[in-house]
């Protein structure tokens, strides 16, 4: 028996409540929270149980919200090839806290969680094989944490001289621009331009 | 005389690329090996790793759609067209039928230039140059259509959030019928010269066995899986803009070797030109992007007379359109397999964090389960038959 909708879905989960946290459905996609020492057992039950069947892990990553106590927030996305149906699946962790690799559950989560190491520093407890996977041999840092520069640190070129690729610390020819584009003729209650003093000093005089 | 026996066989490692023909790309594969038989491969990858992800989280939601384009750059409208429809799912844009019709018959162009493209360089790995030559000249027509549409052979940037960029030029309808005319002659000479080929068949038949359950597990989508017998696409399971309205078979492999990826390669082909003369015959008149000017610049005419439209095309293309806060998960069936964007957005004008799922990566996970006990040679086959492309693994 498949379950209709996304909503019976979502209702179907709380049974597994310890270690699911929050079940929303937003813009037509449900989004389960769990907690991190329980993930394992929410993806073997998401893949395992008749009513799920979720057997394939589409997609592993990370996202980093530095402003949160957990800034790192990993995201399965799974699909059930068998109820055509989509959910994801979210953890929250910091920088030194590892969460349950997934890779004895989907073997393809092994490559994800390379990479959410690489980009992010989300450490991955029982993953066979957490090398770094995108970045040059020898990278350090973790590029894709909001904090590092997107320009990055170092730099390389080939030196005649030395016959050989050199590391160079990077140098920009013209400083690095960022724009808010944050228009100043719509919502621009906190910004306070000068000049604007002159509106409440009017409201003052009375 | 020596006894076959007393000679020891010391296992070795050998380094597969990253400069290599047969790698399609920067592949560094570290093979061990024992004797000619390949024990375990360990791909090295991201050589051509150039952080799109970050630089998308720097960028407009319309200065992204570039990006898309130099992943997998054998199928760049397959990818805007992911981005296209997770931006419009964020922004609740409804995209007219005319625009949907263009996407569906540019991406199904788009299935055929990729798949020419494998199926004959993959012959050319395995031993047979003519395919390879042949296909390209189909190609060639295939991108002067990308070109009259879009402006660029390969970078089209044609598929933008809200619909397509521009109309298809007077006569290109035609001119794209007349093609699909004479594609399945050519069809039929590229399966003479291959199918039934005795080389062929030695190289791709039973190399690479994944059975149904692994190919699940290990995340396979498109020609993979469907070459080991899932009837999955997401284009009959999760229809998105027009293909609903398509009638079209997924054509399903058995043996889930080298040999059934090629096979199903060539029907999508063939499948893809019927959704092609579909699109063609069904497409209605009217507007090809959404006329919420907020999302999409108006007419280039307006803004000549419309002070409105001339303010609406400067927003647009300096400050961008603001997506409500949310994420997506949105995938396609690109030609490769499921092509998924998760797109967060923080409510400003540039994503908050976009991350690409490339069928690619996923599938090239799996090589040392595909060639483990294989011989070396046989790696070239199924690096072939896996259709990898570095731009969309390494992102």
């Amino acid at each position: 028996m498949a379950l209709a909708t996304l909503d019976d879905l979502g209702d179907y989960l709380r049974q597994l409540d310890p270690d699911v946290s929050d079940i929303a459905l937003r813009q037509g996609e449900l989004i389960v929270q769990a907690r991190r020492g329980g993930i394992t057992r929410v993806l073997t039950f998401l893949r395992d149980d008749a009513n799920c069947q979720f057997a394939q892990l589409a997609d592993l990553c990370g996202a980093d919200y530095p402003e949160r106590e957990e800034r790192f927030e990993i995201v399965y996305n799974l699909l059930s090839l068998k109820h055509n149906q989509r959910i994801r699946v979210k953890v929250a962790t910091d920088e030194e806290t590892p969460v349950p690799s997934v890779a004895d559950i989907f073997p393809c989560a092994t490559w994800f969680e390379r990479e959410a190491w690489d980009m992010f520093g989300i450490f991955f407890a029982g993953n066979p094989d957490l090398r770094r996977l995108l970045t040059d041999y020898g990278f350090e840092g973790h590029p894709l944490r909001k904090d590092f520069p997107l320009t990055g640190y170092t730099e390389v070129r080939y030196d005649e001289t030395q016959k050989r690729v050199v590391y160079e610390p990077v140098k920009l020819t013209q400083d690095f621009r960022v724009f808010d584009f944050m228009s100043p003729w719509e919502g621009m209650t906190t910004v306070h331009l000068p000049g604007d003093e002159k509106a409440a000093g009017r409201d003052g005089e009375g | 005389m020596s006894d076959d026996s007393d000679i020891e066989i010391k296992p070795y490692t050998i380094n597969f690329g990253p400069q290599h023909p047969a790698a399609h790309g920067v592949l560094r594969l570290v093979l061990e090996m024992d004797g000619e038989v390949i024990d375990r491969a360990d791909p090295h990858i991201g050589l051509l790793h150039r952080g799109t992800e970050k630089l998308i989280e720097y960028k407009t939601y319309l200065q992204a759609v570039p990006y898309f384009d130099r992943l997998d750059y054998m199928a760049p409208m397959c990818q805007e067209h992911a981005f296209a429809l997770a931006v419009e799912k964020l922004l609740g844009v409804e995209v007219p039928e005319r625009g949907q019709y263009i996407r569906v018959l540019f991406s199904e162009i788009t299935r055929i230039l990729n798949h020419l493209l494998n199926v004959t360089t993959f012959a050319l790995d395995v031993g047979a140059v003519t395919p390879a030559l042949w296909g390209f000249e189909q190609r060639e027509i295939l991108f002067e259509f990308y070109e009259r549409v879009s402006g660029a052979r390969m970078h089209c940037a044609y598929f933008r959030p809200g619909g397509v960029h521009q109309d298809m030029p007077a006569g290109l309808a035609e001119d794209i019928w007349a093609w699909t005319e004479g594609f399945p002659a050519f069809l039929e000479e590229l399966e003479g010269l291959l199918t039934e080929n005795r080389i062929f068949k030695q190289r791709t038949v039973d190399i690479g066995v994944v059975s149904r359950a692994d190919a699940i597990a290990w995340g396979f989508a498109g020609p993979m899986l469907r070459a080991s017998g899932v009837p999955w696409d997401l284009r009959k399971a999760q229809p998105y803009d027009v293909y609903d309205r398509m009638v079209f078979d997924v054509p399903i492999g058995t043996t889930g070797d080298c040999f059934a990826r090629y096979l199903v390669r060539m029907e999508e082909m063939r499948q893809s030109l019927s959704i092609m003369r579909q699109c063609l015959g069904a497409m209605p008149d009217g507007p090809i992007k959404t006329t919420d000017n907020k999302v999409a610049p108006p007419p280039r005419g307006d803004m000549k007379r419309s002070m409105e439209a001339l303010i609406h095309h400067f927003k647009l293309y300096t400050e961008g359109y603001h997506v409500p806060a949310g994420e997506t998960y949105t995938a396609v069936e690109s030609v490769k397999g499921e092509f998924g964007v998760y797109l967060v957005s923080d409510g400003s004008n540039k994503p908050y964090r976009c991350h690409i799922r490339s069928p690619g990566y996923v599938h090239l996970q799996a090589m040392d389960l595909m060639s483990k006990g294989h011989m070396l040679a046989d790696a070239v086959a199924i690096i072939g038959a896996m259709d990898i492309v570095f731009g969309e693994i390494d992102r």
